[in-house]
């Protein structure tokens, strides 16, 4: 435990991976974004919530620089090599589980890198499956091993367990939290889920109207547990962040 | 995307909750449950119909209902065909009208396949294929005739050509329309995980596109042999076309006849290698299915 927390305090001390300064999106001269201000450490692990249509996916397209159609200004600096993991898990469906998590790596080792993280989500021996024939959770795996094989800095993940069952998405979390302490990637959590984001992050973001309303530090050790006091109180407030007084 | 037959659409196992094959129940109540939909075929079940027009067809030419001036019956077609294919004429002129078909078909297709490729890629050749494209669907094959012979003579050039033009059109919209109709969410995917343009052709146009390229595919095997039957009407000693056309001039129906069961076989016959074809090339699709 106190291992933990002597990481925590060390990366203070890691370099700025990204950097928004005044980041505003809009379309149609709507403004959907307004003026973000933001920095995210190395390997830091950030949860976002907040409310349905208070703009958490466009911030996440404009770091996965997926957003040409909208009206931009700000200035945006995050890692050149950063991957998607959509809640859909967005599989090729004429390509074989191995294709799919291959797509787009171009080293000699691809294969083996591919068939690794594929091990490492729990998939070895799915390799030359169809991804229609796999579940919704074996599909996610396979997107997160497909996300990770790309050696992201920056992962950005958007609801990525938001179409899974409740028991599902407990297993995704523990695989999720253990793969990113295996690769080390920045990670931007995008979810509804407060819970979610108290599981596993170590900062979580509130956004409200396209602006980050909340900025919390979730100092507690891992694995972490609902019964524990601190992490009861940060609930609570998020959930206030979010408008629901339980 | 594509169009399903009404075999297919029938044989989808989505339907097998429908087929009224539920476990026998005690009860009357629950064996009274009618099904909704009419139960599966069996296998040869939809040679039911054509069997009945043969017989009915038979037996109006046997008792001379059927005047053989008019048409001949089934009988005399297979002895006429059994004794065209002793002497080898069948043969001959199956190999001529096959020659032309599939020459027409294969450049046809390929020539469909690169402008559908061309269009659905680049700006350029959207702006100047599809409308051309748009505007050659609208005008019958049969009316370029006139003009082809003018330009490329009556020989065979100008019955290749017009083949192609004609297969051409199916191939390219459906490839087209497949390739516009690309999921966006893929494209996005492409782009995060950095594919290079000649990769995202590879790994997700094409494949995108496939099921689309199958569909005119199937039509254009089909079409090639019907615009040959008008085509044989000129300057040719040889072909199906012909062998009928000359059959009209003698009043022989029975090889008329024997013609028409030819071009049905090879558009049976060929639809279904393009649908074996398709189901292995479109594996992924029946994985959840059969
Ligand atoms: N391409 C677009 N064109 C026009 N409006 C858009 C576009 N993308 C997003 N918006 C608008 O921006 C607002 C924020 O959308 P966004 O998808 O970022 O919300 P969200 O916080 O992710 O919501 P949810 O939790 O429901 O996913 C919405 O009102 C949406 O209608
Ligand atoms: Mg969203």
């Amino acid at each position: 435990m106190t291992l933990l927390r002597l990481e925590t305090t060390e990366s203070i001390a890691r370099p700025v991976a990204v950097a928004l300064d005044g980041l505003a999106r809009g379309f149609g001269r709507r403004p959907i974004l307004d003026g973000i201000t933001l920095s995210i450490r190395a390997g830091e692990f950030v949860a976002l919530i907040g409310r349905s249509g208070s703009g958490k996916s466009t911030l996440l397209r404009a770091l996965a620089r997926l957003d040409d159609d909208a009206e931009r200004s700000g200035s945006l600096d995050v890692p050149a090599k950063s991957s998607v993991l959509f809640q859909d898990a967005r599989l090729l469906p004429w390509a074989r589980v191995l294709d799919n998590v291959m797509l787009g790596l171009q080293a000699s080792d691809a294969r083996t890198r591919a068939l690794k993280l594929l091990a490492d989500v729990g998939l070895a021996g799915r390799e030359a499956a169809w991804p229609e024939t796999l579940s919704g959770g074996e599909k996610q795996r396979v997107a997160l091993a497909r996300s990770l094989a790309q050696a992201p800095e920056l992962l950005l993940a958007d609801e990525p367990f938001g179409a899974l069952d409740a028991l599902t998405r407990l297993r995704m979390h523990a695989l999720l939290f253990q793969l990113i302490g295996k690769y080390k990637p920045t990670v931007l959590l995008v979810t509804h889920d407060v819970d979610e984001a108290l599981t596993l992050a170590d900062r979580v973001l509130v956004m409200e109207d396209g602006r980050i309303v909340l900025d919390r530090t979730v100092d507690l050790p891992h694995p972490r547990r609902a019964s524990d006091g601190r992490h009861e109180n940060l609930r609570r407030s998020l959930l206030a962040a979010l408008g629901v007084y339980a | 995307m594509t169009i399903l037959s009404p075999h297919e659409f029938y044989s989808d196992p989505a339907w097998h909750g429908f087929s009224g094959k539920a476990v026998p129940k005690p009860g009357a109540a629950e064996r009274t449950a009618r099904p909704l939909t009419p139960r599966r075929l069996g296998p040869g079940g939809h040679l039911f119909g054509p069997v009945l027009v043969l017989a009915i067809w038979e037996l109006a030419s046997l008792t001379g209902l059927l005047s053989p001036r008019l048409l001949a019956a089934p009988s005399t077609a297979v002895v006429t065909g059994y004794d065209l294919m002793i002497d080898g004429v069948l043969q001959q002129h199956f190999l001529a009208s096959a020659e032309r078909a599939y020459l027409g078909l294969a450049i046809g297709v390929a020539l469909g396949l690169i402008l559908a490729l061309i269009a659905g890629l680049t700006r350029l050749g959207e702006a100047t294929i599809d409308g051309l494209v748009q505007i050659k669907r609208a005008i019958p094959t049969l009316a370029l005739i006139p003009l082809a012979i003018l330009w490329l003579g009556i020989g065979e050039t100008m019955k290749i050509a017009l083949i192609v033009t004609s297969v051409l059109v199916p191939v390219y919209i459906n490839t087209h329309a497949a390739l516009r109709g690309i999921d966006l969410r893929y494209v996005e995917l492409a782009r995060t995980v950095g594919l290079s343009r000649a990769q995202f052709i590879r790994r997700v146009a094409l494949p995108g596109a496939l099921p689309g390229f199958f569909t005119g595919l199937r039509l254009a095997v089909t079409m090639c042999w019907t615009a040959l039957v008008v085509l044989e009407q000129i300057n040719t000693t040889e072909g199906i076309g012909y062998l009928m056309n000359r059959a009209r001039d003698y009043g022989q129906t029975d090889v008329i006849v024997v013609g028409l069961v030819v071009y049905a076989v090879l558009g049976l016959v060929s639809d279904s290698a393009v649908r074996w074809w398709e189901r292995r090339a479109l594996a992924y699709r029946k994985v959840i299915g059969s």
